[in-house]
């Protein structure tokens, strides 16, 4: 690499990494709804790109709301953002459960077709609403800025705000999962629905809340991915695939494995992205992943269970 | 009466249904539509290839492919590849700073033929390649998946990154493929111009019949023991595989011959539209080419041919008038489909067929055809 000296070398790739780590945030929360319900239910719901896109619109409203009649409150709406995004995909969640996943739990196939569907109805709603152009969210000031670590390395605020988040939700995650009642009852019913029904378990119930917690996850993702890139009703689709990499390569029903492949792959394609041209390192990291999951199906990680 | 009672077995009722269809196809459609209409048609006839290969891979099989597109675009580009050669003659091309390449690489500053591109040359080779490319491509996918037994909604979302990796493939590397425009301006098949009305015309007749042939093959898989074996590895994998049978094997098979006629598809596609673009082969087009075949039948080699000629008709008419309606339009037409007629417009057709009083043939036998079961869910 002719023509950098080492210390620019070391800032780019600290910059790099920074990049890297900012699109792995993003993936985690993506990749967390969907580890979720592809993971944990066996659901393929193609439509989770627009639960996501449907945070970013409510963030989107709630800044202009926030803006025209409280302009006060604009330092923080974000964090109220945050919450509205996911309460609203949650109940959206719920009512598509209710009215579309729970009579396919045992065709998993016709699943990706009906929600297929779903997103394509609620792309068609989105543009109706919110028209075909990409919306931008205007962040308050005190987001805009950057923290200069030293002299050439400069660091995004909201790209902290973004980790942050991502941080406290996957902790939550956790939590909810693997410390709390409910997060037991979840997983009795993954390994076992017959029995966790018999042991008095209410499957309908919980099938029904994990899935809507899975979306009002993706709802965050949404928020959050405002900061990084603008909203359009067919932006979700965009990432839709990579996603569903990301779940699989890192063992779909195992939350570490799902954290480690985002990590593995938003890096590889971020540091990639600087020697190559950007098709081509998505293109590599792809087959990457294809090739590593043709020679290990189950991913990365695997959960213990018996079949 | 005699004559009802011959035809009343489910093979020869199949058959006399295969009769109609031809007819229509052959004669019916050209005589009532205009030239460009009838083209229209035969762009559409060119997806009942696809679908006709998902019936067997999907619907017998159970095997979800959203990777369809690939083959399809491939298939498609190896067909235009040789067109695009023939189109970029020496003389044609005296302008360029390079003459003799096709005008995309003169734009992007590459001087001589990329080796892959030489081949292309021979209509021979070209016409082997639509049909063994996407082959071999869906035989090294099958052999490494299925001999590993990744199934079910796995192998959809490979297939369906495979689908996103050509994609993003073909639109980066603008100077050997075309880019995002594809390859256009194709304009001879070895001097005859395929760019006027009555190519066209004669274009759609050569897709009719090689569709009737490809329906005819599938037919004989499906009523083989193979497909009899395929339709049992669909319901009950593991007894099929304790009965002492290689399962992946039947598996990789089912793939490849879902690819080879998605490849002849995809090769009568660019000859009658006459270019082929990254746009019409990624994963939207391949889960649109899915639901062609969901929305006529997945388990009827009839029915998702006429399920990609009606959806797809449908999509020409509703786009042109009402382009909003459209999407909600056809995500609801998903959704019912899949909750509603898990068997598509040939399982209403022959619910309806049932129901009609029954002829001196007596009782009427189940069809080769039973519906589809709820496949069971475990991914490996």
């Amino acid at each position: 690499m002719g023509g950098y000296s080492l210390t620019d070398l070391v800032s780019i790739m600290a910059m790099q990494g920074f990049a890297g780590l900012i699109l792995f945030s993003v993936f985690v929360l993506m990749a967390l709804g969907l580890a979720i319900i592809f993971g944990q239910m066996g659901v393929i719901n193609m439509a989770h790109g627009e639960f996501l896109i449907l945070g970013a619109y409510m963030t989107y409203i709630c800044s202009h709301v926030v803006q025209t009649y409280a302009p006060a409150l604009f330092p923080v709406y974000f964090f109220a953002a945050v919450l509205l995004a996911f309460g609203a995909s949650f109940l959206l969640g719920i009512v598509v459960e209710w009215l579309l996943i729970r009579h396919l739990y045992k065709r998993p196939l016709d699943t990706l077709l009906a929600t297929w569907g779903l997103s394509l109805i609620l792309q068609q709603i989105y543009r109706s609403i919110f028209g075909a152009r990409e919306v931008g969210v205007e962040l308050p000031p005190w987001m805009m800025g950057a923290l200069q670590a030293t002299d050439t390395i400069q660091i995004p605020i909201n790209g902290l705000i973004v980790m942050g988040l991502t941080v406290i939700i996957t902790i939550g995650v956790y939590l909810l999962i693997y410390r709390s009642r409910w997060g037991k009852q979840i997983r009795a019913v993954t390994g076992n629905r017959v029995m966790a029904g018999a042991v008095g378990i209410d499957t309908d119930r919980i099938d029904r809340y994990t899935f809507g917690i899975g979306c009002g996850i993706a709802g965050v993702a949404g928020a959050a991915f405002t900061m990084i890139g603008s909203t359009s009703p067919t932006a979700g689709q965009l990432y839709i695939v990579d996603t569903f990499l990301v779940v699989v390569f890192g063992g779909a029903a195992s939350l570490l494995g799902t954290i480690a492949s985002a990590f593995t792959i938003s890096q590889a394609r971020s540091t990639l992205e600087f020697f190559l041209s950007g098709s081509m390192a998505q293109v590599l990291v792809l087959l990457t992943v294809v090739g590593i999951l043709m020679l290990r199906p189950q991913g990365l990680f695997t959960l213990k269970v018996r079949r | 009466m005699s004559l009802l009672a011959r035809l009343n077995t489910p093979e020869r009722r199949e058959l006399l249904w295969l009769a109609i269809f031809s007819v229509i196809i052959l004669v019916v459609l050209p005589s009532i539509l205009e030239p460009f209409r009838l083209n229209l048609f035969g762009k559409y006839l060119t997806y009942g290839f696809v679908t006709l290969g998902l019936v067997i891979c999907w619907g017998d099989a159970g095997i979800l492919s959203l990777g369809q597109g690939v083959f399809f675009g491939l298939g498609g580009y190896c067909m235009a590849m040789f067109l695009k050669l023939e189109a970029s003659s020496v003389a044609n091309t005296k302008i360029q700073s390079t003459p003799g390449i096709p005008d995309f690489m003169d734009w992007n500053q590459i001087t001589h033929l990329p080796f892959f591109w030489q081949p292309f040359h021979s209509l021979a080779f070209s016409l082997a390649a639509v049909v063994v490319v996407p082959t071999v491509l869906a035989l090294v996918i099958g052999v490494a998946m299925f001999k590993r037994r990744v199934g079910g909604t796995y192998f959809a979302i490979i297939t369906q990154a495979i689908a996103a990796i050509l994609t993003i493939l073909i639109i980066g590397q603008q100077g050997y493929t075309g880019g995002v425009n594809g390859i256009t301006d194709l304009r001879t098949l070895w001097g005859w111009d395929i760019r006027t009305d009555h190519a066209k015309t004669i274009l759609y007749f050569v897709s009719a019949i090689a569709l009737i042939l490809c329906i005819l093959a599938a037919r004989v898989v499906r009523m083989s023991k193979l497909g009899r074996l395929l339709r049992a590895l669909r319901d009950r994998e593991d007894r099929v595989r304790f009965s002492g049978y290689e399962v992946a094997n039947f598996k990789i098979f089912a793939f490849c011959f879902a690819a080879a006629v998605a490849g002849i598809g995809g090769a009568m596609f660019t000859l009658q539209v006459g270019f082929m673009s990254p746009s019409l082969i990624g994963i939207v087009p391949s889960i649109e080419m899915v639901i062609f075949c969901a929305v006529g039948g997945r388990t009827s080699l009839l029915g998702a041919v006429y399920g990609a000629l009606l959806v797809n008709w449908a999509k020409t008419t509703f786009s042109e008038d009402l382009p909003q309606l459209w999407l909600l339009a056809m995500g609801g037409l998903f959704i019912a489909v899949v909750l509603a007629f898990p068997n598509g417009l040939a399982g209403i057709f022959r619910l309806a067929i049932d129901r009609l009083p029954k002829g001196p043939g007596g009782r009427r036998q189940p069809g080769i055809t039973p519906v589809v079961a709820e496949q069971a869910g475990a991914p490996q």
